[in-house]
């Protein structure tokens, strides 16, 4: 065991987690759905934060660990600018949008 | 088992809220000043509020055998307006004595700006002058990996605070590490929805171990948990995590940090 590890063994995780998760995951799935059964949907159709979330997805089985903080950083702010005032922004989205977008 | 809730606006809760609390467990709370949900229009709002963080909410808590204390500060999202903050700032002194006064906060960064830095930079120094602790506020979401380095850095600029004196909140797995590595307290927000979940604060506790770290509701006006603290515990638990890191983390650990200020006086 190495000094990271849960405590359960990983039947035991698996027996506490997956139902939840699989939840989670169905949520997700239906999710894109309805993007695509949105009265307008067309191919044309983007959006920053479903583009990371699509990103994120990739991240999840790339078989690399430390999947949450690397989603974490696919979600964030990188720029080093720091902007005078916050008059006119929006609140946090939750993904980055480039200033083009 | 008891616990300290660390991080709690019970100015946004209920005396229910207060009862259940109690019977979970909760001995003392500390609750940090932040942002109401709207920006006031008058310093006058804020000598109010301190006023009921200082006077009417000890008196509530303790009708339920809880200690209350608490954090003045002007919040990050209002002072973007510096001229606003810099009057809310005059006013500190005035509350800073109080016995219930823990330090300076949740001061901190919302949209990363010159003037939020400024502010804070403002704050931070309030606290060296007075010799209180600070209790920090990192940005939401996207903005809070760039927020929570650029609020280290100021920090560490100022020069005379040790990073053991402060608490860097909400902390989640792309800033616990270096908040950690820098020597202060991370504090973990447990919403059902940002911040940190009961399990993955479980996982970053196994990850990143139980020093110098505690859990928190952070329970306001918004979709948060009053009860977060004790079902975490329950997570823990159910992981199979001794009683006693289970009582180092919610009782211990913010004991400790808390002690740092001669007016937490909760008996151990």
């Amino acid at each position: 065991m190495s000094d990271s590890s849960c405590p359960l063994d990983y039947s035991a995780i698996v027996e506490s987690y997956f139902l939840e998760h699989r939840a989670k995951l169905i949520d997700l799935a239906a999710f894109l759905d309805r993007l695509d059964r949105a009265h307008d949907s067309s191919a044309s159709n983007t959006d920053f934060r479903v583009d990371a979330l699509r990103q994120a997805m990739a991240l999840l089985n790339d078989g690399e660990g430390e999947r949450a903080r690397r989603v974490l950083e696919l979600f964030s702010d990188m720029s080093i600018d720091i902007p005078q005032s916050a008059e006119g922004m929006k609140g946090a989205l939750g993904a980055v949008q480039e200033p083009s977008e | 088992m008891k616990y300290i809730e660390p991080h709690g606006h019970m100015v946004s809760r209920t005396t229910a809220d207060y009862k259940s609390m109690a019977l979970a467990g909760c001995v003392a709370i500390s609750e940090p000043a932040f942002w109401a949900g709207y920006d006031r229009s008058a310093v006058q709002g804020f000598h109010d509020y301190f006023s009921q963080l200082t006077q009417y909410e000890p008196a509530r808590a303790a009708k339920f055998g809880i200690e209350h204390y608490c954090w003045l500060c002007i919040n990050p999202k209002e002072g973007d307006d510096p001229g606003f903050a810099r009057e809310v700032i005059s006013i500190i002194p005035e509350f800073i004595s109080h016995t219930n006064v823990l330090g300076i906060g949740e001061i901190g960064l919302n949209k990363n700006t010159k003037n939020e830095l400024a502010i804070f930079e403002e704050q931070v120094a309030l606290a060296v002058k007075y010799d209180q602790l600070i209790l920090v506020h990192t940005p939401h979401l996207e903005d809070k990996l760039k927020g929570t380095r650029l609020i280290m850095d100021a920090i560490e600029a100022n020069g005379n605070v040790s990073p053991g004196r402060v608490l860097i909140d909400h902390v989640e797995e792309h800033t616990v590490k270096e908040v950690m590595d820098r020597g202060y307290w991370a504090g973990m927000t447990l919403y059902p929805d940002t911040k940190c979940t009961a399990q993955r604060a479980a996982d970053i506790i196994e990850m990143y171990g139980t020093q110098q770290i505690w859990m928190n509701s952070a329970c306001d006006w918004g979709i948060s948990d009053p009860l977060a603290v004790p079902k975490a515990r329950m997570e823990l638990k159910h992981r199979g995590h001794s009683e006693d890191i289970i009582h180092k983390l919610t009782f211990d650990n913010p004991f400790t940090f808390l002690s740092q200020s001669s007016n937490f006086t909760l008996a151990e």
